[in-house]
């Protein structure tokens, strides 16, 4: 870089940081600023508004540990992570291997299986909620078609409401995890598969032992991104129970979003959002370290 | 023979392809039937839902649900139909996807061409910025805009959008530009051109593709979202996603189903139309969001 002398290189010298300084002063506060207000937030006993006068300290987190609809979000969480985590990969990489025989017609195929990926969740849940409802969904279809006794109300019934958001769920994002498998299953190595050919190894063996073995990268990445998106699973169940029946279906972000603005809990809240962030971590930062160790890629 | 991307070696028999063919279709019809389920019930008569069959097509067409949907339908406690959420969304998305998307290339042109210490330090809180529940942020967001005048207006929402996306507009450009040759910039430095011109001149050209990912990623995020959406606006202010559900799960009158199937349909239009128009820069996006997020 230039030797600062005349002015306008030092100007110049300068002008890159200047430019960066604005976002990077937005992004300190709105994110980490923020981030710190509600952690201290989480140790007061704010209600309506924030409250820094009255100190808690582990109150909340006591009180939410406590709480019967935390461990509910939390179970419905732990219901709603693993299976939609398990089924969209086993789905994404069975379609994805299914869709890399040389298929005529995969790009037809191709945006078809993708596409509710571009819808937002309140479309999906919508389309989902009624589709699903005893009264002119799914179960009506069937009753109608002369199976008069077939029920499906699991949207309805607060044992099973919470798979109905899973099934939901797994419609709108399976097809974004086979295009994951697929970039990775068109990234092998060719020489390798002709190899086992040659050893008479069969299409079974093949994958089993030697091509989805050689997925364990996307298994991480689909693994990281799924467990984000369900961590924060909020608008799905917004639009197709709103947490219903009862408390049935609710999630960690629905908690922190009713305590906080619904029920006046804003410790409460807080303390909801801060344990959410942990989880975020746990699955974010060994991810992207591991990432960032393994050698920059663009 | 070793290209990176490539058709498989693998050799399957006549009995198993039609098999995979079979399998292939009936997923196809699976990830189709909402959206089918959608548009052929948006297309009948109420009374036609009620009694028929969900998966039959219309015996009376009508696009009535569709123009209530559009103008009259009761939205909250104003009939006004979604028209004026749908406005509200585009003057929400266009300024913040536009000052995003700007300050990410010139944020990824200092990271990687311009850097100083401590840049990747900055890059590394920006990156980490991405990936946040923003539950952690909604209270203080709440204060701020209330406290610069801007709780429950669209103005706050493009302000709240255009920051929380920064992390990953940066994240683009910066991977985007650390492929770009730097010896173009340092020989144009030495010819005497300044900051902006080399942006202007020698980056900017060569960015068709990363910005309109970018612009994509953003447009599609923020017209989608929901959650800042329904926290920080009010009955005049709410953006297309948060009056859909007003609309859908308001507890008052009838249910009118083909008016929410044709009111879902609205509010998926743009980003569908988005990802029919341009989908492979769509799915770059995806990926490239996913692989670093």
């Amino acid at each position: 870089m230039a030797r600062a002398q005349h002015p306008r290189s030092i100007l110049q010298e300068w002008l890159p940081r200047l430019v960066l300084a604005p976002s990077f002063a937005v992004v300190l506060l709105f994110v980490y600023g923020f981030i710190l207000f509600t952690g201290v937030l989480s140790f007061t006993g704010s209600k309506l508004l924030p409250d820094l006068t009255t100190w808690v300290g582990l109150g909340n987190y006591q009180r939410l540990f406590n709480h019967p609809n935390w461990w509910t979000a939390l179970a419905n969480l732990g219901i709603f992570g693993t299976l939609y985590i398990v089924i969209c990969s086993v789905l994404g990489l069975g379609l994805a291997i299914l869709l890399d025989q040389k298929i005529r017609g995969e790009g037809v195929l191709r945006p078809i299986y993708l596409y509710p990926m571009a819808l937002s969740f309140i479309v999906t849940g919508v389309a989902w909620k009624w589709f699903l409802d005893p009264g002119i969904g799914l179960e009506h279809v069937i009753r109608s078609l002369g199976w008069e006794s077939f029920s499906f109300r699991w949207i309805k019934d607060g044992r099973f409401a919470i798979y109905t958001i899973v099934i939901a769920a797994i419609w709108q994002s399976s097809g974004f995890v086979m295009a994951m498998f697929l970039a990775g299953l068109r990234g092998v190595d060719n020489e390798i598969v002709k190899a086992a050919q040659i050893d008479g190894a069969s299409n079974w063996t093949l994958y089993r032992r030697i091509i989805i073995p050689l997925m364990r990268p996307v298994f991480l990445s689909a693994f990281v991104v799924l467990a984000h998106l369900a961590i924060k699973s909020y608008d799905l169940v917004v639009a197709m129970t709103d947490g219903g029946p009862g408390t049935a279906t609710w999630t960690p972000a629905l908690f922190m979003q009713k305590f906080t603005f619904g029920r006046n809990e804003m410790g409460m809240g807080a303390a909801s959002a801060i344990i959410m962030l942990m989880m975020i971590s746990a699955i974010i930062v060994p991810y992207l370290y591991s990432e960032l160790a393994g050698g920059r890629r663009t | 023979m070793t290209a990176t991307t490539q058709q498989t070696a693998v050799r399957t028999g006549a009995l198993v392809r039609a098999l995979i063919y079979a399998l292939l279709l009936l997923f196809a019809v699976y990830y189709l039937l909402p959206l089918y389920v959608m548009v052929v019930n948006s297309l009948k008569p109420l009374e036609e839902i009620r009694q028929g069959n969900m998966l039959a097509l219309p015996r009376t067409w009508t696009i009535e649900p569709w123009l209530s949907a559009w103008s009259t339908a009761q939205i909250g406690v104003q009939p006004t139909g979604l028209k004026p959420y749908f406005l509200n969304s585009i003057q929400m998305v266009v300024p913040a996807v536009f000052t995003s998307t700007l300050l990410g290339a010139l944020n990824g042109y200092v990271l990687t061409k311009w850097r100083f210490r401590g840049a990747d330090f900055v890059f590394t809180l920006m990156l980490l910025s991405c990936f946040i529940p923003f539950q952690i942020v909604l209270i203080p967001s709440a204060r701020i805009l209330g406290l610069l005048g801007l709780g429950g207006t669209v103005t706050g929402l493009v302000l709240i959008h255009a920051i929380y996306g920064l992390g990953f507009t940066t994240l683009f450009f910066r991977n985007y530009y650390e492929a770009f040759p730097s010896e173009l910039v340092r020989a144009a430095m030495i010819d005497g051109a300044g900051f902006f011109q080399i942006f202007r001149r020698i980056l900017l050209p060569s960015s068709g593709p990363i910005i309109v990912v970018t612009v994509i990623w953003q447009f599609t995020n923020i017209w989608n979202d929901f959650l800042f959406g329904s926290s920080f606006s009010n009955a005049d202010s709410q953006p297309m996603t948060v009056a859909l559900n007003n609309l859908v799960n308001s507890s008052t009158g009838v249910k009118e189903y083909n008016v929410h199937f044709a009111g879902a349909i609205l509010a998926a239009l743009p980003t569908l139309v988005v990802y029919i128009v341009s989908g492979r820069y769509f799915v770059r996006g995806l990926m490239a969001g996913a692989v670093k997020g």
